[in-house]
């Protein structure tokens, strides 16, 4: 396929403004002739028409929900609901200008209060803060929180964050970026947290603990409460990492089990749509005693008036311009009030069925990485298929889109070998897991009987597989050549 | 209310399969002492129908202005966005997408990231560019990053045209990391050349808003020629509509330019989600955060695009990551893409010709109302500043009779008491401006 | 291919000692190259940078990993490949010549005692593989897994 560049033709884009009328002054008479452009910029010109196709053929090579089963574990790819959209399209909501005066904005600024509240209680904490843009975002201001509480006790010394070493990336990366060093937690025979070597890294100098609970093999922490407890008389606070909430929503909150601050990813547990890639939103949720360092400004209501305040002696600042992913929180706030308490806890309690079910579906054929009930998720090891006929789970994984399938995670969590970790969401049909079931199995034949099928994999997509070594030695990261510019104004 | 598809029937084949009695045995591995045993006290499930109507009564307490009413910029811009954008833009496979790890899946997604990056550099005048950040202060505050590694120095030297909630977000996240920011203020909408001079040394950068927060032309390349006489990196954050005019900050000589892409068809949705955009010559590719699409050939030498130079990113890695970003903006980069491709560059320079005619007829037009004035001589874009007698209640009168009338800057900026920043797009009309100078008469 | 005469340490660095002149040649191994697979990039250090046992000293990058380079001694970086950086292809082909990466003049060469022979190394990659496949089998299981099981 073309890209737009290649598509380009001097004069051939449709006109949206009226061309300029006599008498109007050009550009040079109001601005420094030095300070101007000496040719427009060398962007394409294609027609409406043009346009059209041109994006509607890229709409048809791409997978998504909306077109295919979406197995990622960890991301939760469930249905991203109509309903959101239409309401987030209001002219009341996405025409509303970032510094409107308050007065102007009561229905949305209690739609973002009303989100603070849900999500506080979903969490099992006091205070929200919406501003987050994405979940590492998110982790990044939980880790200033828990620095600003050290500091204002004096506790400046505490310089190491601990982390499991089954841990998203974002995590160590976040630690960094807020100026502690990782250390890493082994996990122990069972996938959890190793007690014993948590406790040999224990010390004054820990800062905290970031957990992700369901942990990113699906399973719940078994020991979370003793982890927190020896993590808090150490002198530490524990940040978690939301990602998994889909497993456990209405089923148990955080701030029971020992969690002082932690985010969600609304583009995960809340439906709001992946994109591509983006946007997302990282909400942050803390216990009382960190509620003085949260972001400014805060919501708040004042009689039944709601406003921002900024007046925040203690906070970390801004982690964002502006208020947050506001069209985000609409769709969260929209999904939530559409599910209710009941639905909330039955999505978590369908997305552990329905993990648990597949997972039974595959385990005689599949070596499961940790085998007993899961919970949204589960990890399989494919070790077997690679020793013994050189199959990987990068080939099954792109044998898969053959099927139609968005393959599962692939090579996360770090400490499985050759991992695909599979999460199907409760929004999926029974149906559904059966045919991905069936096609998995028929992929491990297929690796047993014909396993270069599988090696050159995918056979049926707009490309095969890609040259990744040449992408990035020689790094080719913008269409070369600028476009023709366009012809001058007819006299 | 909620989206699942098992039926009671299905689960309880399900729950046989897995050889479980119940949906509450998968449970059992959370300790019961942490069990939540009541529902959740969140409001109960509204209907489809029901949601609609509390939504719209929700919307119906924000007051929208009309575009043509509207003259507040400051960082969020009102252009008219084509029909087409949309209808494209909500297209299921766009939406529901996820990241394009598997390349060979998700070569639609790779090729408009692959446009919007070359569409960028190409505004700005730069080498490469990555496929979005959160917005503009985030984006800004990544090239600042970028700019202490390279350049091992703690110092960043920032002009006070910079926007102030860009400035704020830089503050936030580098105060810990022991870096000093030095903020050089404007003097009546410019940021003195020679102040900066003297505050460059041992800086890692010296960032220049262009147009600045005050709509002010900046001499941006005397700033990039201290910058990097000083040994610093010059860092430009930008309008990308100016930029349709602008000569680019490549071609001044900037080293990494930054700016928020919500002019480029991006709905204002009070605050996000917008786009934000880096860019930067070609030595710092290694450098830059965040995902990055690249041209490349499949196994039988057809041309594809893939993610590339993930060894920049932190899921490899990890804590050796000098940025933490993972999910960016890319469906709002891909709204810009649209329109960018839409109104091609007699568009985009026709919307940018249209914002400065515009803003200079209210300007002319304005100082005619009695006790109204245009106190600074600095060229702009499409905004800038007029002093208004009681600005406050001024404001709060134009709000009643249907109009956005500006921002108030004394909050912002201490001296500047009787003055509002006003802008002006295509979308106000000569009509619009007639209209608003006469409420303005009124409500002073 | 690993020369008899080279040490070696454990984060898979050879160094060629150059008693007369005093100077310590050092890269990287052919073990450590394999592991990394498709090399797309390395980063390197400059002449005169002073360098520290068990530090870093740059990076090599493939294309699903970065792996810092680890100096096997203290003292003065006096000369870099820099011919490398642009044609990785050479340590595939050739890591324990002119896939050379720095040069150093050692502070302190008593260090050379504390790296490994070329036997050692060879029995500490032995052992390390090992080490995984018991990392691998400390897992819980039911019953013994083998591949037959699955595959």
């Amino acid at each position: 396929m073309k890209t737009i560049f290649e598509k380009s033709h001097p004069g051939r884009s449709t006109a949206y403004f009226a061309a300029a009328a006599p008498g109007e002054k050009p550009v040079s008479a109001y601005l420094p002739e030095k300070s101007l452009r000496a040719k427009p910029p060398g962007l394409p010109e294609v027609s409406e028409l043009e346009i059209v196709r041109h994006f509607t053929e890229l709409s048809h090579r791409t997978f998504s929900i909306d077109g295919n089963f979406y197995p990622l574990g960890s991301c939760t790819m469930k249905y991203n609901p109509k309903i959101n959209e239409k309401i987030a399209a209001m002219a009341g909501f996405a025409k509303l200008h970032p510094l409107q005066p308050f007065d102007t904005v009561q229905g949305l600024l209690e739609i973002m209060w009303s989100l603070e509240r849900m999500l506080a209680e979903i969490a099992g904490m006091d205070a929200v803060t919406l501003q987050p843009a994405a979940g590492a975002q998110g982790e990044l201001t939980g880790l200033l929180l828990i620095r600003s509480h050290h500091q204002e006790n004096k506790q400046d010394h505490r310089t190491q964050i601990l982390i499991p070493d089954s841990a998203h990336g974002t995590n160590p990366a976040t630690a960094t970026l807020s100026g502690y060093k990782t250390v890493s937690v082994k996990s122990d025979g069972r996938g959890g947290v190793d007690l014993e070597d948590l406790k040999s890294k224990l010390s004054d100098k820990v800062a905290g603990m970031m957990i992700t609970n369901p942990s990113t093999l699906g399973l719940f922490e078994e020991n979370i409460r003793e982890i927190a407890d020896l993590v808090h008389k150490a002198g530490g606070l524990v940040y978690m990492d939301g990602a998994n909430m889909n497993a456990i929503q209405g089923k148990a909150r955080p701030g029971d089990f020992g969690i002082d601050v932690m985010h969600f990813n609304l583009h995960k547990t809340f439906s709001t749509p992946h994109g591509g890639g983006g946007p997302g939103s990282g909400p942050v949720a803390c216990k009382k005693f960190l509620e003085p360092y949260l972001p400014v400004p805060r919501i708040v209501k004042d009689g039944s008036t709601f406003k921002f305040d900024g007046a925040q002696p203690k906070t970390i600042g801004k982690v964002k311009a502006f208020w947050g992913n506001v069209g985000m929180h609409i769709r969260a706030y929209t999904y939530i009030r559409f599910h209710g308490p009941e639905g909330i806890r039955r999505n978590a309690e369908h997305a552990v069925l329905n993990a648990n079910y597949l997972m039974s579906k595959l385990k005689t054929r599949f070596k499961v990485a940790y085998p007993r009930v899961c919970m949204h998720e589960f990890v399989i090891d494919n070790t077997p298929y690679a020793k013994k006929t050189g199959v990987r789970t990068l080939d099954m994984a792109k044998r898969l889109l053959d099927y139609n399938y968005h393959p599962p995670t692939i090579y996360f969590p770090l400490i499985v070998h050759e991992a695909m970790m599979i999460e199907p969401t409760e929004t999926e049909s029974r149906e559904t897991l059966d045919a991905f079931a069936d096609a998995m199995l028929k992929i491990a034949d297929e690796a047993k009987n014909t396993p270069d099928l599988v090696k050159k994999a995918p056979h049926t997509m707009p490309v095969k597989r890609l040259d990744e070594v040449r992408a990035a030695k020689n790094p080719n990261v913008k269409w070369c050549t600028p476009c023709d510019p366009p012809p001058p104004p007819e006299e | 209310m909620d989206y699942i598809q098992n039926t009671p029937a299905d689960a309880s084949d399900m729950l046989k399969s897995i050889g479980v009695k119940s949906i509450d045995d998968l449970f059992a591995s959370i300790p019961e002492a942490v069990r939540l045993k009541r529902p959740l006290e969140i409001p109960p499930a509204l209907p489809e129908q029901d949601l609609l109507a509390h939504l719209s009564a929700l919307a119906a307490r924000n007051r929208t202005f009309d575009a043509g009413r509207c003259f507040l910029g400051a960082g969020a811009y009102n252009h008219y966005v084509p029909a087409v954008v949309d209808a494209l833009f909500s297209r299921g496979e766009f939406l529901s997408a996820y990241t394009p790890y598997q390349a060979e899946a998700s070569q639609g997604t790779l090729q408009h990231i692959f446009e919007f990056q070359s569409m960028i550099c190409e505004l700005t005048g730069m080498d490469v560019a990555n496929a979005s950040h959160y917005d503009g202060g985030t984006a800004l505050e990544e090239a600042v990053a970028m700019a202490v590694d390279h350049t091992e120095r703690k110092k960043v030297v920032l002009s006070g045209g910079v926007n102030p909630q860009y400035r704020a977000v830089v503050k936030s996240l580098f105060k810990h990391l022991g870096a000093t920011i030095v903020e050089v203020a404007q003097v009546r909408g410019q940021t003195p050349v020679a102040t900066l001079k003297e505050a460059a040394q041992d800086a890692a950068c010296i960032v220049i808003q262009n147009p600045n927060f005050l709509g002010g032309i900046e001499d941006v390349p005397a700033v990039a020629e201290i910058a990097h006489a000083a040994g610093a990196l010059a860092v430009a954050s930008v309008n990308p509509t100016a930029l349709a005019l602008l000569k680019s900050p490549g071609e001044c000589g900037f080293d990494i330019a930054v700016g928020e892409g919500q002019p480029l068809g991006i709905d204002m949705n009070f605050g996000g989600p917008w786009a934000g955009f880096i860019a930067a010559k070609k030595e710092f590719i290694r450098g830059m955060p965040g995902r990055i699409v690249g041209e490349t050939v499949d196994a039988e030498g057809k041309r594809g695009f893939t993610l590339t130079l993930q060894a920049r990113e932190q899921h490899i890695r990890r804590e050796k990551a000098s940025s933490n970003i993972c999910t960016n903006q890319a469906l709002m980069a891909l709204r810009a893409t649209i329109y960018l491709e839409t109104l091609g560059p007699g568009g985009l320079g026709r919307v940018a010709e249209l914002c400065v005619q515009r803003a200079h007829e209210l300007a002319e037009k304005i100082v005619k109302v009695p006790g109204v004035k245009v106190p600074f001589q600095y060229p702009f874009f499409h905004e800038f500043v007029a002093e208004i007698p009681h600005p406050a209640q001024t404001l709060t009168r134009l709000q009643e009779r249907g109009f956005l009338g500006g921002l108030y800057l004394q909050p912002i900026f201490r001296d500047l008491r009787d003055h509002v920043l006003l802008c002006c797009t295509e979308r106000n009309t000569s009509a619009d401006i007639d209209a608003f100078v006469a409420a303005l008469a009124e409500s002073i | 291919m690993r020369p008899d005469d080279y040490k070696y340490s454990e984060s898979h660095e050879w160094i060629k000692y150059n008693e007369k002149k005093k100077e310590a040649t050092v890269g990287i191994t052919d073990y450590a190259v394999k592991q990394l697979a498709d090399l797309v990039h390395i980063d390197l250090p400059k002449v005169g940078d002073n360098i520290e046992q068990g530090a870093p000293f740059g990076e090599i990058e493939s294309v699903k990993t970065v792996a810092d380079l680890v100096s096997p001694l203290t003292g003065k970086i006096i000369e870099v490949n820099k011919e490398v950086g642009g044609d990785l292809d050479t340590l595939k082909e050739e890591p324990f010549e002119d896939g050379w990466l720095i040069k150093i003049k050692p502070s302190d060469p008593a260090e050379l005692e504390s790296l490994m022979t070329k036997k050692e190394y060879e029995e500490f990659l032995e052992s390390s593989e090992e080490d995984d496949k018991e990392d691998g089998d400390k897992k819980e299981k039911d019953e013994d897994v083998d591949e037959d099981d699955f595959v």
